[in-house]
């Protein structure tokens, strides 16, 4: 069969399974564009690239799915950038296809072009650049193939305007040949007894697992690790959802905004059991002060990971998934009764939590609404399996703390690279994973002015995301270091509440728009919202400027320096 | 390289960053374009100088060895070492302990010498097992295959006449070969990671 490079791609794409491609054309990608319209690809067109990439890991995020994203050369690939280095920082299994001028016009300044694969290299697993169109099914079985395998990421196939027009015979290849690819999945059975015993010995031991656990569906070997050793859990940010937070032995998230007992047990514990978790520094604090009583155990599919900033004692390669079951299956050999030996252990964690309880002051009468009180009323009124998806700042620390996450794969957020603007093409691309599930974006005010016009794609598309804004008219977490640590010097960090006017942009944009500004309105409006299942919705929660994100551990302190916050002062 | 400096310099005044430092890392990738610019990248990444780097195609024509000298302590070498790996066109990375392994580097110089230098030249050449292989109106040029501090000594006893141009290709290596019979004593040497 002959086939030009674009159909031959779009063949390829079907092949992989691919059922959706966020993009938006242009001249370089032109030709892909004619054989996607007979296609059962669904393309949903975005406003800006960058959204198309978001989208994309959205869509990864929720599904566990490769991400698949579209768009032309030069301006395009650039604008993409972001969202490659996003899904790289927090290991989203993405693939973006990019145009490229002409072969014979690569270097030499033209029209459109940018050096994608140069600009792409180190914010991408690995990129390639087709530059015969027999090639074509060849790359994307392995660019698929990489993105999804050993540590998940993002890639990227970089495709000439004339290697799309140039015709091939077709072909599917049956396998990939990476001579240099070949992730370990199994641990090393003898690390792993190692590991087994050093648990069985731990008095004060933590769980501290991070993203890695939802990337590799481990949640129920989680589960079977945590409920046959006693031992509690803590959830990174990348983590959340992938150990229930209403599980007795869960302890929520350590780190800069992380609950007291979370943080401080880990400062405590003699031994951390480490999975698909890398020692963030926004986990760790200052790296010298950081568990200083704690053996470590180190599980990562990512060899890279181990050693990097903390020397394991117990390192293990291996995907998480197999990994647990077999340190499960070892523990079961023994007969020692770890959760009895944990008993005091998990008495003074309670004692903690009861003691320093992750705490907000919300006046019903007259008072500014407390953005932490609509994060509570979002969660208590909305599906335990919904979705919710947030932008980086204050209002991303609020949901990861009060949002009660019941389930892997419900917490899209942007960890890693901290990408102001994720929040809206992301939960669009989670909503397209997803459509029968809820899915709520909590934003910024700040972030929602970056990306907001993927509204006008999600009304297009009919993609009913839901989005509360709480507005509180600064760009907040910066104004919060800026009063903590700038002597409340405030630098360019004013929004104000009313400009832009967030129910008129909703509406301009095809989307219902709602204002609340009273405590007591916010439950009715979010009931409202919730009912609305054809277009998409947008709340603008004004809600209090001057409220702070606690716990905090400041930046270069040690986390034994956690500053709790004003409801909690006086117990510390 | 400095050509203003005639003076005679002591022989084994070995110049360049210390041995404790010295890592050489021998690194087989896919030949494919563009795999010299991933791995350099990774060095660039993390602000660590490349000493030297030598890329030629092995006996298997899909297969290309690096050979990169760095200057760097051995815990972030780890880390690079690990990084390299996560490449999907690299193969197989060794770190090749010197002690342990045959490296060799070619260098050519250009000199310019009087007709009264030249037969010291010819000499100093010979003595190290040099080879003349150009000769010009008023220059010669020399060149020596050796183990890279015999280069440098030979550049340094160079210096007593105008070099005008040096080019040294940076080392290649590989891991010493056994004298004993297999598995008594093959796991000190070139440590695979």
């Amino acid at each position: 069969m002959r086939l030009t490079g674009a159909q031959a791609l779009i063949k390829s794409l079907e092949m992989q399974g691919v059922e959706v491609i966020f993009g938006l054309p242009g001249g370089a990608i032109l030709p892909v564009y004619d054989p996607l319209l007979d296609s059962s690809i669904r393309h949903i067109l975005v406003r800006h690239e960058q959204g198309a990439g978001h989208a994309a890991e959205g869509y990864a995020h929720v599904t566990g799915r490769p991400g698949v994203a579209m768009v032309t050369s030069g301006p395009a690939a650039t604008n993409v950038v972001t969202a490659l280095a996003d899904a790289y920082m927090d290991s989203i299994p993405l693939v973006m296809i990019t145009g490229q001028v002409a072969t014979s016009s690569i270097g030499t300044d033209a029209f459109q072009e940018a050096d994608t694969t140069g600009i792409t290299m180190s914010v991408t697993k690995h990129n390639w650049l087709i530059t015969t169109a027999a090639d074509i099914p060849r790359v994307i079985r392995e660019a698929f193939h990489v993105a999804t395998t050993g540590r998940p990421g993002p890639v990227l196939v970089d495709l000439p305007k004339d290697v799309s027009n140039q015709m091939m015979d077709w072909y599917w290849p049956d396998s990939v040949d990476l001579p240099g690819y070949k992730p370990t999945i199994k641990g090393h059975p003898k690390m792993i007894s190692s590991a087994a015993k050093m648990i069985l010995e731990a008095r004060r031991p933590i769980i501290y697992a991070g993203g890695g656990i939802i990337r590799s569906g481990a949640s129920k070997q989680l589960l079977e690790l945590a409920e046959l050793t006693g031992i509690p859990v803590v959830t990174t940010l990348m983590g959340r959802g992938c150990f229930p937070d209403r599980h007795p032995l869960c302890l929520g998230m350590p780190g800069m905004h992380g609950n007291y007992t979370a943080v401080t047990s880990m400062q405590k514990a003699d031994l951390l059991i480490t999975l698909g978790a890398r020692f963030d520094d926004r986990v760790t604090g200052k790296v010298d002060g950081f568990a200083p009583y704690a053996k470590v155990i180190h599980v990562d599919i990512d060899p890279a990971e181990l050693g990097k900033i903390r020397n394991p004692d117990v390192p293990i390669v291996g995907d998480l998934k197999q990994v647990i079951a077999e340190m499960v299956k070892e523990l079961k050999k023994s007969k020692v009764e770890l959760p009895d030996l944990l008993r005091p252990w998990l008495a003074q964690l309670r004692q903690w939590q009861e003691q320093f309880p992750l705490k907000y002051d919300q006046e019903f009468e007259g008072g500014p609404i407390k953005p932490q009180y609509v994060v509570e009323r979002l969660r208590e009124l909305t599906p335990l399996d919904a979705i919710v998806v947030s932008g980086v700042g204050q209002h991303q620390m609020w949901a990861s703390q009060f949002w009660k996450f019941d389930h892997p794969n419900t917490w899209v957020n942007s960890g890693g690279l901290g990408t102001m603007g994720f929040a809206i093409p992301a939960a669009i691309g989670a909503k397209v994973g997803h459509p029968d599930k809820v899915v709520w974006a909590i934003d910024g005010d700040g972030c929602f002015q970056m990306t907001a016009q993927e509204l006008v794609t999600a009304t297009a598309e009919r993609i009913p995301i839901k989005v509360a804004i709480l507005n509180n008219a600064y760009l907040g977490m910066v104004r919060q270091w800026q009063e903590m640590f700038y002597s409340e010097r405030y630098s360019e960090v004013y929004l104000s509440p009313d400009l832009p006017d967030y129910v008129k942009w909703a509406e301009a944009m095809g989307c219902v728009g709602m204002r609340v500004d009273d405590p007591g309105q916010v439950d009715v409006a979010i009931e409202k919202a919730n009912q609305i299942v054809d277009r998409p919705v947008v709340i603008d929660f004004r809600t209090d400027t001057w409220e702070k994100v606690f716990p905090m551990v400041p930046s270069g302190a040690s986390n034994d320096e956690i500053v709790v916050g004003p409801q909690n002062e006086g117990e510390q | 390289m400095s050509s203003t400096n005639h003076g005679l310099v002591p022989i084994g005044s070995i110049r360049g960053v210390p041995r404790a430092r010295h890592h050489v890392l021998s690194v087989l990738v896919e030949n494919k374009a563009g795999v010299l610019a991933r791995v350099a990248q990774l060095f660039s990444r993390r602000a660590y100088n490349i000493f030297s780097l030598a890329v030629a195609p092995t006996e298997d024509e899909r297969f290309s060895r690096i050979t990169i000298v760095v200057d760097v302590d051995s815990s972030p070498l780890e880390q690079i070492t690990k990084q390299l790996h996560k490449l999907i066109n690299v193969i197989k990375i060794s770190e090749i302990d010197p002690v342990e392994a045959v490296e060799y580097e070619l260098l050519l110089a250009s000199v310019e010498v009087t007709t009264e230098q030249r037969s010291n030249l010819v000499e100093l050449a010979t003595i190290f097992g040099a080879k003349i292989v150009d000769v010009g109106f008023d220059r010669l040029t020399v060149m020596l295959a050796d183990p890279p501090d015999k280069l440098d000594d030979f550049e340094d006893l160079l210096r007593q006449f105008k070099i005008v141009e040096v080019q040294r290709t940076g080392r290649v290596a590989l891991a010493k070969l056994d004298r004993v019979p297999p598995n008594r004593a093959r796991s000190q040497r070139g440590k695979a990671s």
